[in-house]
C-alpha cells in the first residue's frame, strides 16, 4: 500500500460520506446519520494513515520531511484539518447535519489534490529556503485557521438555508439529526469558528513573518501572498468590529463568513495561479 | 469646542475603524495586481503613458510606501490610540470595581440565579458556604450589609483588558517597523571566496554602506541531493575588526550570522571560471592559496612547483572532478583527477604535497540591520496572548446574599452570577456550582 493509494481511497471515502449526508438530509433518513458520521471518521483515519505513510516514504527516499511542503501536501492537510475540526465540533456541540456543509470542502480539496493536473504529487526534497521549522509552524497554523474559516463558511450556508428555507415551522422543536440546528445556535457556532480561525490565522501570518526574517532578513515585504493573507485577516477583523458596533449578526454574519472564506481561497489558490508572486507553492 | 468634541468622538469610534479597515483591504489589492517597484518605462510600456503618469502621481508603483497608504495606517493608529484612551478608564473601573457594592435588586435581575434556605443560623451558614466555595475554586470576600452578609467571588477580571492588549500590540508592531525603517538598513553584497569587504550596497539605491568591520568569505559550497537539486548553500564567513579576526561561522539559508546587530543571510551565489587551489608542501606546512584560471599555468616558486587546471568533469551545474597538471622542479610533469573540494596528495621525488582544488564562487549575502525587530516580535506575542484572552477568557462573577430567614435559625440565600462572554458555558458551570452549594436541592 502506498500513500497515494491511501489518499486516493480517502477521496472516495469522502465522496461516500458526503453522499450519505445528502441522503440523510434530503430524505430525513435520521437513522443513517450515525453511518454518515462513522463514514467520515473512517475516511479521516485512512487519510491520517495516508499522510503518515507519505511522511515515512519521504524518509525512505533519504530526505525526510513533514508532508507539508508543497501545494499537493498542503491541500491534503487542509482537507484533513477541515474534517478534524468538523468531527471535533460534532463531538462537542452536537452539530447535527453540519457534516453536509463542512465535508464537501474536505472532499473538494481531496478531489482537487487527486485529479488536478496543475499540481505535482511527487515527494520532492526541500530546497534550502524551505528547510525551516518555522515553515512547518507556518503551514500548520495557517491551515488550521483556513479550515476553521471553511467550517464557518459551511455554517454560513447552513444558516442562510435555515433562514431561507421556510420549513422552520415544520422543524420547530424537532431535534432529529437530519434537521438543521436552530438559527441562533448556528450563528453562535459561526462566531465561535471565526474567533478560532482568527487566532490561528494571526499565528500563521506571524510565523510566516518570522520565517521570512530568518531566511531573508525581512519579515514583511508586501508580496501578493502576504498582502492577501493580510486582506483576509482584515475581512475577519471588520466582521468582529461590525458585530460589535452595528450588531452585525444573523444573515450578515453568515454572508461575511462566506465572503471571508472566498478571501481565504483567493489567498491560498488565486494568488498562485492568477497573480505573480514570490511564494514557491504552486509554481509547480 | 463642540467641533473638537465631535472630532474626538469620530476618532474614538469603531465606525471609523471599520471604514479604515475596509479601505485598507480594498486598496491593498491594487499592489497585488499591479507589479510593484518597476521602473517608469516598464509601466509606460505595459499600461501606456497616460496611465503610467497617473500611477506616478498616486505612487502606485510603490504603493505600500506611498503617502496615502502610510496615511491610512496612520489613521488606523490614531483611531486605536484615541479609542483606547476613550474606553480604557471604563474597562479599568470594571476590573477594579467594588463588587460588594452591588444592590440586592441587581442580584434579583441577574440571568443566573438560585434561591433557597439553609437550615442553620447566619454566621454558621456563611462559614459553610465560604468553605464550599473555596472547594469549588472560588475565593470569596464578604461584607455585612445591615443584618445580611454579602459574599462575592470573581475570576478573570483582567480578561477585560485582552482587547486592549490586542489593540496595543498593533501599535507596538508599527513602532517596531518604524524603528527598523529609520535606524536600520537592508542591503546585499557579493564576496568572492578568499576576499573580504567592509561595505555593502543598499537595496534599491545601491548606495554603499560602511559596516564598521570586515567580512571575509573563506569558502562557499553547494550540497546536492542525489537527483541534482540543491540541498544547501553554505558559506564560511570570518569577521575581523581593526585587523583582528573576531568571529568565524558557517552560515546556511535559514541560519544567518549576526555581528554588532548586522545580520548576514545566505541568499545567492555566483560561479566563476576560476579555481581555488590550496597547496601545502607537506602535512605540517602552512598552505598557500592560488586563484587559478582554467587552463592556465601557475607557478609557486617557494614550493618549487608549477601547476594548472587542464580539465573538469561536470553534471549540469554540479562540478564533480578536476584534472590537475603538476610539475615539481626538475621532475617530469604529471596529471591527476581530484574530487572538487576534497583533499588529495601528490608525491614527487620523495616530497608529498597536500592539495585541494575547487571551483571558485562568490557568495551572495543579504545584509540587514533591524533594531526594531524585537519590538515587532514582542507585539506579535502580545497580540496572540491578547487574542486568546479576549476570545476565550471571560470575567465571571458570583454573589451570595445571606439573610436570616423568618423562621428562627435558618438562613435565606440568593446565589447570582454573570459572565461578560461565553454566557452559555457560564450557565453550565453556574448550575454545577448550585449543585455543589445546595446538594439537597430537589
Ligand atoms: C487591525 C486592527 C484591529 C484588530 C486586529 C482588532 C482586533 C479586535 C479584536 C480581536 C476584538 C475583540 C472582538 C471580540 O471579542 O469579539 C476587538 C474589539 C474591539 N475593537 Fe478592535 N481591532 C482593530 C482595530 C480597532 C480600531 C482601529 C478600533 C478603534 C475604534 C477598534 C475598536 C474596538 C472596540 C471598541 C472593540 C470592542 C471592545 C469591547 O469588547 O469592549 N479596533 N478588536
Amino acid at each position: 500500500m502506498t500513500s497515494s493509494q491511501l489518499l486516493g481511497i480517502t477521496t472516495l471515502a469522502y465522496l461516500f460520506a458526503t453522499l450519505l449526508f445528502v441522503f440523510v438530509f434530503v430524505f430525513k433518513a435520521n437513522r443513517l446519520y450515525l453511518f454518515a458520521v462513522a463514514g467520515t471518521v473512517l475516511a479521516f483515519v485512512i487519510q491520517t494513515a495516508g499522510i503518515g505513510l507519505r511522511w515515512t516514504e519521504s524518509y525512505e527516499m533519504g530526505f525526510g520531511h513533514a508532508p507539508l511542503t508543497n501545494m499537493y501536501e498542503s491541500v491534503v492537510f487542509f482537507s484533513w484539518t477541515i474534517t478534524l475540526l468538523y468531527l471535533g465540533m460534532e463531538w462537542k456541540f452536537r452539530t447535527r447535519i453540519l457534516g453536509l456543509f463542512a465535508l464537501p470542502f474536505a472532499l473538494l480539496a481531496m478531489a482537487y489534490a487527486s485529479f488536478s493536473t496543475n499540481i505535482s504529487k511527487e515527494i520532492a526534497p526541500l530546497v534550502p529556503a524551505l528547510q525551516s521549522n518555522w515553515l512547518i509552524a507556518h503551514v500548520i497554523t495557517c491551515f488550521v485557521g483556513y479550515a476553521a474559516f471553511a467550517v464557518a463558511a459551511g455554517l454560513g450556508v447552513m444558516y442562510l438555508l435555515k433562514k431561507g428555507g421556510g420549513n422552520s415551522a415544520r422543524e420547530a422543536g424537532n431535534s432529529q439529526p437530519g434537521n438543521l440546528l436552530p438559527a441562533a445556535d448556528i450563528e453562535d457556532l459561526i462566531h465561535k469558528s471565526m474567533l478560532f480561525g482568527f487566532i490561528w490565522l494571526s499565528a500563521g501570518i506571524i510565523t510566516g513573518a518570522v520565517w521570512a526574517n530568518s531566511a531573508w532578513g525581512t519579515y514583511w515585504s508586501w508580496d501578493p501572498k502576504e498582502t492577501w493573507s493580510l486582506i483576509t485577516w482584515f475581512v475577519y477583523a471588520i466582521t468582529l468590529h461590525a458585530r460589535y458596533t452595528r450588531g452585525w449578526a444573523g444573515k450578515r454574519l453568515a454572508w461575511m463568513a462566506i465572503l471571508g472564506f472566498l478571501a481565504v481561497i483567493f489567498t491560498y489558490y488565486g494568488v498562485n495561479f492568477l497573480l505573480s508572486g514570490l511564494h514557491s507553492y504552486g509554481s509547480n | 469646542m463642540k467641533n473638537s468634541n465631535q472630532l474626538w468622538e469620530l476618532f474614538a469610534s469603531v465606525r471609523l475603524a471599520v471604514f479604515t479597515l475596509c479601505t485598507l483591504s480594498l486598496t491593498s489589492i491594487i499592489g497585488t495586481v499591479i507589479p510593484q517597484k518597476e521602473e517608469l518605462p516598464w509601466y509606460v510600456d505595459k499600461y501606456g503613458p497616460a496611465i503610467a503618469q497617473f500611477f506616478q502621481v498616486l505612487d502606485i508603483p510603490n504603493m505600500y510606501n506611498s503617502w496615502w497608504f502610510l496615511g491610512l495606517l496612520g489613521l488606523l493608529c490614531a483611531n486605536l490610540i484615541i479609542c483606547s484612551i476613550d474606553r480604557f478608564p471604563t474597562a479599568w473601573r470594571l476590573v477594579k470595581a467594588d463588587q460588594l457594592a452591588v444592590s440586592p435588586d441587581r442580584l434579583q435581575s441577574m440571568p443566573n440565579r438560585e434561591d433557597w434556605t439553609h437550615p442553620s443560623p447566619l454566621a454558621e451558614t456563611v462559614e459553610t458556604l465560604q468553605s464550599s466555595l473555596a472547594k469549588a475554586g472560588w475565593r470569596p470576600t464578604s461584607r455585612k450589609v445591615d443584618e445580611a452578609v454579602l459574599l462575592f467571588a470573581g475570576k478573570g477580571a483582567w480578561s477585560r483588558l485582552g482587547v486592549y492588549m490586542v489593540h496595543t500590540s498593533i501599535l507596538v508592531i508599527f513602532a517596531g517597523a518604524i524603528l527598523g525603517n529609520f535606524l536600520g538598513f537592508k542591503g546585499n553584497v557579493m564576496i568572492p571566496e578568499t576576499e573580504s569587504t567592509g561595505k555593502i550596497f543598499a537595496a534599491g539605491s545601491s548606495e554603499p554602506i560602511e559596516l564598521g568591520f570586515e567580512v571575509r568569505c573563506d569558502s562557499f559550497a553547494i550540497d546536492y541531493y542525489e537527483n541534482g537539486m540543491p540541498k544547501e548553500y553554505r558559506s564560511i564567513l570570518t569577521v575581523s575588526e581593526n585587523g583582528k579576526e573576531v568571529l568565524q561561522e558557517e552560515i546556511e539559508v535559514n541560519r544567518p550570522l549576526t555581528y554588532r546587530g548586522i545580520t548576514f543571510y545566505q541568499s545567492n551565489y555566483q560561479a566563476y571560471q576560476n579555481f581555488i587551489i590550496k597547496i601545502a608542501a607537506g602535512p605540517d606546512q602552512t598552505p598557500q592559496f592560488f586563484k587559478a584560471p582554467y587552463q592556465q599555468e601557475m607557478a609557486w616558486p617557494e614550493g618549487k612547483l608549477r601547476f594548472g587546471i587542464i580539465n573538469v568533469e561536470a553534471q549540469g551545474n554540479r562540478l564533480d572532478r578536476i584534472k590537475i597538471w603538476l610539475k615539481a622542479e626538475g621532475q617530469e610533469p604529471s596529471t591527476m583527477w581530484v574530487e572538487n573540494g576534497k583533499e588529495a596528495s601528490f608525491s614527487s621525488s620523495g616530497k608529498t604535497y597536500q592539495l585541494v582544488a575547487k571551483q571558485m564562487y562568490a557568495t551572495g549575502l543579504q545584509v540587514a540591520k533591524d533594531p526594531g525587530v524585537w519590538l515587532v516580535y514582542l507585539g506579535c506575542l502580545l497580540m496572540l496572548v491578547g487574542l486568546y484572552v479576549s476570545f476565550f477568557l471571560s470575567h465571571r462573577r458570583i454573589w451570595l446574599l445571606l439573610r436570616p430567614a423568618k423562621k428562627n435559625n435558618e438562613t435565606s440565600i440568593v446565589l447570582a452570577g454573570a459572565a461578560n462572554k461565553n454566557k452559555i458555558g457560564f450557565a453550565r458551570s453556574f448550575s454545577r456550582l448550585v449543585e455543589q452549594l445546595h446538594p439537597n436541592r430537589k
